[in-house]
């Protein structure tokens, strides 16, 4: 086995406060993440989510007698993009072996996977985490492995169901280092991997339909100190359980470390309900899973120009699209990493701020229309407005055509009815008054009408926020608000 | 009619058929009716008349036309490891009850698509896994043949004992059978029958029940060499569907049947003159070295240092393999279900009545030898013994050796029940002293009729060659078939 190596510096902000004094934890994930393929890892059947029980089901998934895998080619391209995608080192040799154990959901009575040479080596993913910076993060290794298929209980009181659906479908086992060192941070590398899966299009990361989970190896220490006897946290199916669930199992075990015990290495299971974990099976319970090279396949052997030309059609990954966004459009680190999150949101982005300016560009999206999607429960992709739409307005305030606040007017109405902006903006009167003599004449008007406010606005420079008030409202908001601060400037001598 | 049909080789009964000298329904119906005489010998566990009749009337539709391929009309015994759809195939297990696949093994659709027709499944040591068809569920296969002067049954070897007593009571024109340490070759040399197990990678083992997948592979038994040849040339043939099998045209075998030895360097392994050898194989060895000589082989003694370990290797290898492939009769999906308290109850229940002794014991040899701590002791050293073993061949191939001469097995056949082997396994197992390396070095061997020991019963030669090369197998052993002027008739008793 690797030797575990602390790569991280002890920072007083994640300690834990126990009674005899701080400790710190330490994590390691383990995240199965079901590949995107049409089919199976080692047969011809669909993969398809919601398929009523038995239905993407072959004979080789089904363990018949005589059966016998042969690899999908298409699951291998998968892993290897994502191991391009964490930066990884790719093995152009790599070993399927069986893991032995009986269980009604694996029909084989082994589960296909890689233990001693896997597909993918190590790599690393960074973390923004705000205002403690980035964090990198060691990937051990990924692996190709079979999905087993689902045991039902609740159909009948003595007797259980199995649905093969799943059996065989590719899984991709992207284990970490144990450089994780709080909650957040196992959160946010759950979340970035994710991200990643879902710019290659090698995982939906779909939590709620299983499409990832979590294996979360916990074990807290003294700061710095030698590392603890980890328990590992099994199938955490979301990303806000993993933080409760870490949180408890720290906890419980400082709790028994300054109590006098021990920690038992063992295997764990979250309850959501509950929210504490509880213990599923000691070591000495632990499988001898009886590892062996699979005698049915070949070593999985592939060349450089193979990694070559999937390298070549990998997407932009969020990392170097996060650059490019704070270089190119002068956005913000926060505002970067907020569009890059997903695919969809920065493409979305990009659309609108394609020959504009992309900080204001930024503002809107983020504020204007993430924020009004997420009310609505919406994704970007389900936008009533198209980042032409939005495009628009933002062009429409640069060019001084509309305030800022008429935007938002502007932006309700294409919101509920549709159109373009820039015709919504003409035919509806809503267009800025720039023209300074129009503007010069209403705040005559209204310096005439108010002789008292102008004697003590002389005094109190601060009253001129009244005038504007009374020019915009006199001008229906529609006064360019630069030129009447000038003119009131001007006219009221300040 | 006046000829037995029954007596007629393959290769005979292959052109009568083409000659319309008689029909596929005239030679199945013979076929059958010897089978029903001949329960005696428990050759078969499953007779499928009506549908060898069918496919025999197809054939004779086509036949009438001049049409069909090599093997059209020719009645065939399929060993019971092989599926075939909607047919009985349970490896002449307890644990496969009932089994009737949805599907047919390639190796039999090959037969099938050139004309063969099945007069049905043979028995067999269960799972494969004996050396005297004494393991079978179905029991004890008898051979057709008796010492001179004795009733006693024989047995005829295994694991295809079936296979060897079928085609030598001559109950079918040939059988498919399967060679994992010598289950081809060992029958064929105590029934006088040849048998070949093709290079690894020949023919697929799609749909064949797995045993030791990197050391199974499936092979012809019939009368003379011609017949195995062209039943060994329409076996064979890349499979997709088996990752392990090899994308290499087949040659007609028959073809190179009388090609003769002229020229050729025959191999004689000094590692394979074992202490206490009787001396009438020593004898029988000598003769086939002499009667190759006679044709124009050059004889050389060659050293394959490693031999001695290729036993005890092998069953670590096999035994490994076979308990994870066995790992799927579980009770779960098909074939024999024990009731039990709980899903591990059951499992236990279920295994426990529906595998037989011999299956038990490999099983736990195989579990034992994966086992952690003891994988690298057993299994990963049997391995690298393999891999020597390999190597010794390849040393002596490449100084220009054409094919290796050795006997087949160490005896005669013995009789039922035998004592002396019940009580200890080991001696059963040393049956395959002289065939297992073959298996581990994935090599091609054949075992033809040479001679007979002083009770009148049948020994045989092995010969063993240079990978895909079983064209000089077939030529080397036509000329020891030429050579012995014997007639391999047992006399009928039953």
């Amino acid at each position: 086995m690797t030797q575990l190596v602390d790569t991280r510096t002890p920072d007083p902000k994640k300690f834990i406060k126990g009674a005899t004094g701080d400790w710190e934890m330490v994590l390691g994930l383990e995240v199965h993440a079901q590949v995107t393929s049409e089919s199976k890892l080692f047969s011809g059947s669909s993969t398809e989510f919601g398929q009523p029980p038995n239905n993407n089901v072959s004979f080789v998934d089904a363990a018949m007698p005589g059966m016998l895998p042969v690899i999908n080619e298409e699951c291998v391209r998968q892993a290897v993009r994502t191991g391009l995608g964490l930066k990884a080192q790719i093995n152009k040799r790599s070993l399927f072996d069986r893991k032995n154990y009986f269980y009604p959901d694996l029909p084989q009575g082994y589960q296909i996977s890689q233990f001693k040479d896997p597909i993918v080596g190590e790599g690393k993913i960074y973390l923004d985490m705000g205002e403690d910076g980035e964090v990198e993060i060691g990937v051990e290794r990924l692996h190709l492995e079979q999905d087993a298929g689902k045991s039902i209980h609740d159909q009948h009181p003595n007797m259980s169901f199995v649905d093969l659906n799943r059996s065989g479908v590719a899984l991709m086992e992207i284990v970490s280092k144990p450089d994780l060192r709080s909650a957040d941070e196992a959160k946010a590398y759950i979340n970035k991997l994710r991200t990643i899966l879902r710019y290659l299009g090698t995982c939906d990361g779909n939590m709620e339909q299983g499409s990832m989970r979590a294996d979360i190896n916990v074990s807290v220490r003294r700061p710095g100190g030698e590392f603890g006897t980890r328990c590992e946290i099994k199938n955490v199916n979301s990303v806000r359980f993993a933080g409760q669930a870490i949180e408890y199992e720290a906890r419980r075990q400082i709790d028994i470390l300054e109590d006098g015990g021990t920690i038992d290495q063992q295997t764990r299971l979250f309850d959501p309900k509950l929210g504490e974990t509880r213990s599923m099976r000691s070591k000495e319970e632990a499988h001898d899973y009886r590892y062996f090279p699979d005698p049915d396949l070949l070593p999985l052997e592939f060349d450089d120009a193979f990694i070559e030309a999937l390298a070549k059609d990998l997407p932009e990954l969020p990392d170097e699209k996060r650059a490019r966004f704070i270089t190119e459009f002068g956005l913000s680190s926060y505002d970067a990493s907020v569009l890059v999150a997903d695919r969809e949101s920065s493409a979305y982005y990009e659309a609108v701020a394609d020959g504009r300016d992309g900080k204001l560009a930024a503002n809107w999206v983020i504020n204007e229309l993430f924020g009004r999607l997420n009310k609505e429960g919406l994704n970007v992709t389900d936008s009533p407005i198209s980042a032409e739409q939005l495009g628009g307005i933002v062009e429409l305030i640069s060019k001084g055509d509309i305030s800022g606040k008429i935007a938002k007017d502007v932006f309700e109405i294409v919101w509920t009815e549709g159109g373009i902006p820039a015709e919504i903006v003409e035919s509806r009167g809503m267009k800025q008054v720039t023209d300074t003599g129009a503007i010069e004449k209403v705040v005559d008007e209204i310096i005439a009408a108010n002789p008292d406010q102008v004697e003590k606005a002389k005094q109190n420079p601060k009253l001129m926020g009244w005038f504007v008030g009374q020019v915009m409202k006199a001008s229906q908001g529609k006064a360019n608000p630069q030129a009447v601060n000038e003119i009131l400037k001007a006219k009221l001598g300040l | 009619m006046t000829t037995d049909l029954t007596r007629l080789s393959l290769a005979d009964t292959a052109k009568g058929l083409k000659a319309k000298d008689f029909t596929s329904k005239e030679v199945t119906a013979s076929y059958l009716l010897a089978i029903e005489k001949a329960e005696a010998l428990n050759a078969f566990v499953a007779v499928t008349a009506d549908q060898a009749l069918d496919m025999a009337a197809q054939s004779d539709v086509k036949l009438q036309k001049g049409e069909g391929g090599a093997l059209e009309g020719v009645p065939l015994g399929i060993k019971d490891l092989f599926a075939t759809k909607g047919v009985h195939t349970q490896a002449a297990s307890h644990i496969l009850d009932g089994f009737k696949p949805e599907y047919e093994s390639t190796v039999t659709q090959n037969l099938w698509d050139d004309g063969a027709v099945m007069l049905g499944k043979l028995n067999m040591d269960e799972f494969a896994m004996g050396s005297s068809n004494e393991t079978s569920y179905y029991g004890p296969v008898i051979n057709p043949w008796r010492a001179e002067g004795s009733n006693a049954d024989l047995v005829p070897g295994g694991s295809s004992g079936g296979s060897a007593a079928a085609v030598a009571g001559w109950l079918c024109a040939g059988a498919t059978a399967t060679d994992t340490g010598g289950s081809i070759r060992q029958p064929a040399a105590f029934t006088g029958t040849v048998g070949i197990k093709p290079t690894y990678g020949r023919a697929s083992r799609w749909g064949t029940v797995a045993f030791a997948s990197s050391l199974d592979q499936a092979g012809p038994i019939a009368r003379t060499v011609e017949d195995a040849a062209i039943m060994t040339t329409s076996i064979c043939g890349f499979d997709p569907k088996d990752s392990t099998s090899v994308d290499m045209a087949v040659p007609d075998f028959a073809a190179a049947v009388e090609r003769g030895v002229k020229g050729l360097t025959i191999g004689v392994p000094k590692e394979y003159s074992m202490d206490g050898m009787p001396a009438e194989i020593e004898k029988l060895w000598q003769q086939g070295l002499a009667w190759l000589k006679a044709e124009g082989a050059i004889i050389k003694d060659i050293s394959l240092p490693h031999t001695k370990y290729a036993l005890p290797a092998y069953y670590i290898v096999a035994p490994a393999e076979a308990s994870s492939n066995l790992a799927r009769f579980d009770g779960v999906k098909y074939g024999l279900r024990v009731p039990g308290k709980d899903i591990t109850d059951m499992y236990e229940l279920t295994r426990a009545e529906g595998f037989g002794d011999e299956v038990q014991r490999r099983v736990m040899i195989g579990t034992y030898v994966l086992s952690a701590g003891y994988y690298d002791a057993y299994y990963v050293q049997a391995q690298k013994v393999r891999t020597l073993i390999k190597r010794d061949f390849e040393n002596v191939f490449s100084d220009g050796v054409d094919a290796i001469l050795t006997p087949a097995t160490p005896s005669a056949a013995f009789g039922v029940a035998d004592q002396e082997m019940k009580s200890d396994p080991i001696k059963m197992y040393l049956n395959d002293i002289f065939t297992v390396t073959v298996n581990m070095a994935g090599l091609p061997g054949i075992a033809v009729p040479a001679g007979k020991d002083g009770q009148g019963l049948p020994l045989g030669l092995q010969l063993i060659g240079k990978p895909f090369d079983e064209e000089t197998l077939f030529a080397a052993a036509r000329v020891i078939e030429k050579s012995h002027g014997l007639d391999f008739t047992p006399t009928k008793w039953w």
